[in-house]
């Protein structure tokens, strides 16, 4: 171990407690603004904490009440949810088959490449004729249609860490397996598959994760509450009339804790993902 | 098992993800290419063939030109600030603090944060009348009064770029700290014994094992910076003045508000092609960086 000098050490300290505030500030303040009344966020000189902790806005943004800013917001919620759950399973479906065979053979590996590839791709690139199809079979503004146009960014991704994941279980295990008389489905059934179950979970949350970061498409696609999601429901705060910043913060609070959770937690998984050269898109 | 059956029975297992490929990302950009040489509108009209007129109309126009130039200050300086940014916050987390865990589990939060969610948390701390950017530098004595950050054309950018970086840093910083472990301890202990020292020390013996990772991130992190729609719409929606609007947004506005989907599709074929020349360029950068590095 090296030895440091006392200055050295006093240094590293005051960097490390710089490097905190500079990633804790901004969303202690998003939460600070959450349970702020309205006085307080408008007063001058601000009021950095409030004088009295308040906490209706999750309830008024919770509630279903019709016509409500809960109900939009709720609606909202539900719709990121459904459509990342369907975007997810589905990108998943496909990757575990397509994942394997690239795997396992890889003469075919060049056709994963060209797929993995179009992250290049600007969305404009894809989105005009998206939406004319969309509009096509009358899927404009419906959950299945943004759920399918969701694939094009989370199945290039989930195949290619399907892909990695089975190449770090052996052949040889299958290879046994089928020796023992075993089928093909049979041995991906109850060797191969359990053992990729760890990378089954870190691909399907990070698919989770960018289905529910997703805003272009979302932007485009949708156009009220019945497919509306939260990303754009927020943006639609944001830069509506809304006069109580607080609800702003309220509803941003609520949209980034389940990603967050998912990234404390999964933390070592997401780095370990992430610095095997994947990076969110 | 013969190697034809093999390959057939890959091909197989590939044709869903294959079929939906072609479906969602095959299909849509050879239409882009065909609507690119129309006049189509985005509802009604079919369109006439007009030859390469977008192409022409949209590389000459001063819209263009300005958008580009936009686009490229900010994909340059938050790109550069994020790898310098991420590198020093890497090197600070490879080294003895109390507190170390718990800061290097923080560094996930503006990664996981949506993208919606950080550019709604820095458009209200700028916000010209009770943002928290204006008080806290009124209270420090460092502004006389306050000042519209997003509004005003001089500083839209800037605020952006800082926004952009708070976000994307932390995960360089990840990246370069993943890297830095894989340091081996003896290499700098020895180069110590050797008298290297700090600068020394980084360029010749820690470098060459952040130059791999921090590469890939670069290429990853300029593509996606040349891309950039989210962080702009939600913040100033490309203005005050056009002067935050970048290419993505402006073939939104093309092709989505103007409803000019042929011209449209042809900036946005622009548009690939810079990025994907961008991204061959860097390919051969990397592959001559592993291979002096190997």
């Amino acid at each position: 171990m090296e030895r440091r000098s006392l200055a050295f050490t006093i240094f590293i300290h005051a960097a490390a407690l710089l490097l905190a505030v500079v990633i804790l500030a901004p969303v202690l303040w998003l939460f600070v603004m959450s349970i702020s009344p309205t006085a307080d966020l408008s007063a001058k000189p601000l009021r950095w904490w409030p004088a009295e902790v308040d906490f209706s806005r999750y309830a008024l943004l919770l509630s279903s009440v019709e016509n409500s800013a809960g109900a939009a917001f709720t609606a909202s919620l539900w719709n990121s949810l459904k459509i990342a759950g369907m975007a997810t399973i589905a990108a998943i479906a496909l990757a575990i088959p397509a994942g394997w065979a690239v795997s396992r053979t890889p003469q075919v590996g060049w056709s994963l490449s060209m797929v993995i590839a179009t992250y290049m791709l600007p969305p404009v690139a894809l989105a005009v004729p998206l939406y004319m199809g969309l509009a096509y079979f009358g899927m404009l503004n419906n959950i299945f249609g943004l759920a399918l146009v969701y694939l094009t960014i989370l199945a290039p991704f989930t195949t290619w860490l399907m892909k990695s994941g089975f190449d770090a279980i052996p052949r040889e295990i299958e290879a046994s397996a089928m020796i023992d008389g075993a089928s093909l489905f049979q041995t991906l059934r109850i060797i191969t598959l359990p053992l990729a179950a760890p990378v089954v979970a870190t691909s399907a949350l990070f698919a989770l994760l960018l289905a529910w970061d997703e805003f272009f498409y979302a932007l485009l696609f949708t156009s009220d509450l019945r497919a509306k999601t939260l990303t754009v429901a927020i943006a639609d705060l944001a830069g509506g009339r809304v006069s109580d910043y607080g609800l702003i913060a309220t509803a941003g609070v609520l949209a980034a804790l389940p990603p967050v959770l998912i990234g404390l937690v999964m933390q070592r998984a997401l780095i370990s993902g992430l610095t095997s050269g994947g990076v969110k898109g | 098992m013969s190697g034809s059956w093999m390959t057939t029975r890959a091909w197989l297992l590939m044709l869903p993800l294959l079929a939906v490929m072609i479906s969602v990302i095959g299909w849509p950009l050879v239409d882009t290419v065909r609507l690119s040489f129309t006049d189509a509108r985005l509802v009604g009209t079919e369109g006439s063939f007009v030859g390469l007129d977008n192409y022409a109309r949209m590389l000459s126009g001063a819209n263009f030109q300005r958008t580009l130039v936009t686009t490229t200050w900010f994909a340059v300086i938050s790109v550069a600030a994020e790898m310098v940014l991420g590198v020093l916050a890497a090197l600070l987390l490879n080294q003895q603090f109390y507190g170390r865990t718990v800061l290097r589990a923080l560094m996930i939060l503006p990664w996981a944060l949506p993208t919606v969610v950080n550019a709604t948390l820095w458009r209200l701390i700028y916000n010209p009348e009770y943002g928290a950017l204006n008080a806290a530098l009124t209270q420090a004595g460092l502004l006389d009064a306050y000042r519209s950050w997003l509004g005003e054309p001089n500083t839209a950018l800037a605020a952006l770029i800082v926004a952009d970086c708070w976000k994307n840093f932390p995960l360089v910083a990840l990246i370069a700290l993943a890297a830095l472990q894989a340091v081996p301890r003896d290499i700098t202990a020895a180069s110590m014994v050797d008298g290297a020292g700090p600068i020394a020390r980084f360029r010749f013996v820690i470098l060459p094992y952040l130059v791999g990772p921090l590469l890939v991130a670069l290429v990853l992190r300029t593509i996606e910076a040349f891309k950039v729609f989210d962080i702009i719409w939600v913040m100033t929606r490309g203005g005050p003045a056009n002067s935050t609007r970048t290419l993505s947004i402006l073939v939104y506005q093309e092709a989505f508000s103007f409803q000019r989907a042929g011209s449209g599709a042809s900036l946005a074929l622009i548009v690939t092609l810079l990025v994907t020349v961008l991204a061959v360029a860097y390919a051969a950068l990397v592959r001559k960086a592993a291979g002096s590095a190997s």
